[in-house]
């Protein structure tokens, strides 16, 4: 028996330090790929890998010019724009459409439940090539294809899943009498939405929205196939870029995007933080 | 249910109605339209009727009669014209090759011509009219309703006789492909199983502090454009790249011995496996979080060896979030396209690019519309999988 149990803890500690080197390789693997990109977007030369003089940390080696071209640079100016505005209308529109789906969904009255959750979550499992090309075709017939209105249409169904899931999540556990007793002192079903659920859902609602922000600001299949030039995005310029002719400038955009995921990021945990202290569940 | 619940039912249903409505239109009725698009062929049904017409009753073993020449000739004339012919020819050229230009030729050959023998004057344009290859091509790309799509995405074809056939060898390239996507679709989900699940139990494990921060770590890449991370790999893994510079600096290859890590099969694997794996360790993580270490303890008081108690006892408990983290690991990669894309270069390339060349390039889009359908159609079986095996519900983001 006392052999067994040592040779169990022998075991285990072999495993223990095997398992965590390994598993410091598969951080590595995970996280290194975005930190390379961020030294690199600071090279002085027009390549693509460090210089002798990054190595040795000479300041001449360094410089802001791929940032100062990206930032007078009209296409990427233009790029900026549309990714912001495309973004904010869809996730205007998927927030929207997403939160009441999901205040329905959370009812115990839904008919239907499964059919419908799995209906509404299709377009996140669909691959995005035939969501895009369907899409293709079909706004061509609407005569919607190469407009700005194509790109958000396509974005907002894109983002509609991310809302009804983490807002559904936030209604887990929710005690729909809230509602029978909101109602019953008097309170019409928009001021019982707006005092009871909304506070309640509110940073699922955020995190749902950063979600759906996030997958357009970072959607290029739908703008391949759905934009033309003046529906340029910045994944549309990185696309190109990293086609055709590549350059640091990619680099120094690739940073800004892994500062903003960071941002994003940041928040959206800050937010799950509150989420996880719900004021409701106690009352 | 009950009577008076039916009004909240009403209401329950009322609050989803205007999503259901969006995604009906927005996303259903396209994907609705690239069905259509397989099967639906109007093109060369609507530009030839009566030359269609005249086929349909051709017993296909002889060249077609007098007339059909002439019928042929009238109905090519005002394509001619208006410029449509291409589209036609192009159609038709997908089903016997040299088509496009037998059509175009014979058009240009017959402007304003008034022959007393119109089937002497179009096999003088073009002989190929002299064949019944040309004929049976032009009436087969007049099918209003085709499986035609089908048949090549499948790499079958039909012989003259009608007979469904396999493709000749050289031209088979859709299965392959479709089981090179399945194939690379499994090594990448066996690839983030072993690299996620003992980050996965280490998290799981894990002080509350140690696991926020390691779980961040995993969410980092999980919320970076999926470009930053595609463009990472090409700076680390191209012949100048970081990779290959720290392995000729280390001495283990030499300067003219650099590996092609990149634009081939072995960048989309690499890239794909990182950018899939947050998707296999958080499902991972979440059922290993309910598994209590005490079980361990147990085995271990039992007799058993530590390789004995994982096998045994703890892997089995862990096996709905293996399910969980390898199918949606499976269904992501079969239908990847961005990162194959822009690192696979020719060989590392899957189903999905291919559809995409279709779309974009050759621009078959029925080909690429029946490509889309048998993909979709792996895809929405999986999911319906998935739903059985783990419930759409509990997926979650973070």
């Amino acid at each position: 028996m006392k052999h067994a149990t040592a040779s169990f803890e022998l075991g285990e500690r072999v495993t223990r330090a095997v398992h965590l080197a390994v598993c410091g390789a598969v951080l590595v693997f995970l996280v290194a790929p975005m930190l390379v990109v961020i030294p690199l977007s600071f090279n002085a030369e027009p390549y693509f890998t460090f210089t002798e003089g990054m190595l040795r940390l000479d300041s001449d080696a360094y410089s802001m010019r791929w940032y100062r071209n990206v930032v007078e640079d009209a296409e990427w100016r233009l790029a900026l724009v549309n990714s912001i505005v495309i973004g904010l209308a869809a996730t205007a529109i998927a927030t929207t459409l997403g939160v009441l789906a999901a205040l329905g969904l959370a009812n115990p009255a839904m008919p239907g439940r499964g059919f419908v959750t799995s209906l509404l979550i299709s377009p996140m499992v669909t691959p995005i090539i035939i969501s895009a090309a369907g899409m293709f075709f079909f706004y061509s017939k609407l005569g919607i294809a190469q407009t700005h209105l194509g790109v958000i249409l396509a974005h907002a169904v894109f983002g509609t899943p991310f809302v009804v899931i983490s807002v559904t999540a936030t209604l887990v556990g929710f005690d729909q009498n809230l509602v029978r007793a909101g109602a019953s002192l008097g309170g019409g079903p928009f001021l019982v939405f707006r005092r009871i659920q909304l506070p309640l859902i509110a940073p699922g609602v955020m995190s749902g929205a950063l979600f759906a922000f996030a997958a357009s600001f970072d959607e290029v299949v739908a703008v391949l196939f759905l934009g033309g030039l003046q529906q340029r995005t910045i994944p549309r310029q990185m696309w190109t870029g990293i086609r055709e002719e590549i350059s640091p400038e990619i680099l120094a955009v690739a940073t800004f995007l892994v500062v903003l995921a960071l941002l994003l990021l940041g928040t959206v945990e800050w937010l799950r933080g509150r989420a996880s202290a719900k004021p409701g569940e106690a009352d | 249910m009950a009577r008076p619940l039916s009004s909240a039912r009403f209401r329950a249903a009322a609050l989803t109605l205007p999503l259901l409505a969006f995604v009906g239109v927005t996303f259903i009725a396209p994907l609705g339209s690239m069905l259509v698009r397989s099967f639906y062929e109007p093109h060369v049904a609507d530009a030839l009727p009566r030359t269609l017409a005249a086929l349909r009753a051709w017993d296909g073993s002889s060249v077609p009669s007098e007339d059909t020449f002439r019928i042929l000739a009238t109905e090519l004339r005002p394509l001619d014209q208006q410029r449509k012919l291409g589209g036609v020819a192009t159609r038709v050229n997908r089903l016997e090759g040299g088509m496009r230009s037998t059509i175009m030729d014979t058009a240009r050959a017959l402007r304003g011509a008034e022959p007393d023998s119109w089937r002497e004057a179009v096999i003088a344009a073009d002989p190929a009219w002299g064949e019944e290859a040309a004929w049976l091509a032009v009436r087969r790309a007049g099918e209003r309703y085709t499986i035609r799509h089908y048949l090549n995405a499948l790499d079958l074809d039909r012989d003259p006789s009608g007979n469904i056939v396999a493709q000749s060898p050289e031209r088979r390239i859709y299965v392959p492909l479709l089981l090179r996507t399945l194939g690379v679709s499994l090594a990448i989900t066996v690839i983030c199983l072993i690299l996620g699940y003992p980050v996965a139990y280490l998290i799981a494990n894990a002080s509350p502090a140690k696991s926020n921060l390691l779980l961040l770590l995993v969410l980092v890449p999980f919320w970076t454009s999926l470009l930053v991370r595609t463009t990472s790999w090409i700076v680390l893994l191209q012949n100048q790249g970081v990779v290959n510079d720290l392995l000729v600096a280390a001495g283990v290859i030499g300067d003219d011995g650099r590996l092609a890590l990149v634009y081939n099969m072995v960048g989309t694997l690499v890239a794909m496996t990182q950018v899939l794996l947050p998707f296999m360790i958080l499902p991972l993580y979440a059922v290993m979080r309910s598994i209590s270490p005490m079980y361990l303890r147990a085995a271990s008081s039992l007799g058993a060896t530590f390789l004995q108690g994982f096998v045994r006892v703890y892997w089995p408990q862990s096996l709905p979030g293996v399910a969980a983290g390898s199918l949606l690991v499976f269904i992501l990669s079969i239908g990847y396209y961005i990162t194959p894309a822009l690192v696979g270069g020719r060989t590392g390339q899957l189903i999905s690019n291919m559809i995409a060349y279709h779309m974009q390039e050759s621009l078959n889009w029925g080909l690429a519309a029946a490509l889309g359908v048998i993909l979709l159609l792996a895809v929405m079986s999986l999911y319906l999988v998935y739903n059985r095996l783990v419930g759409i519900e509990r997926m979650r983001l973070s």
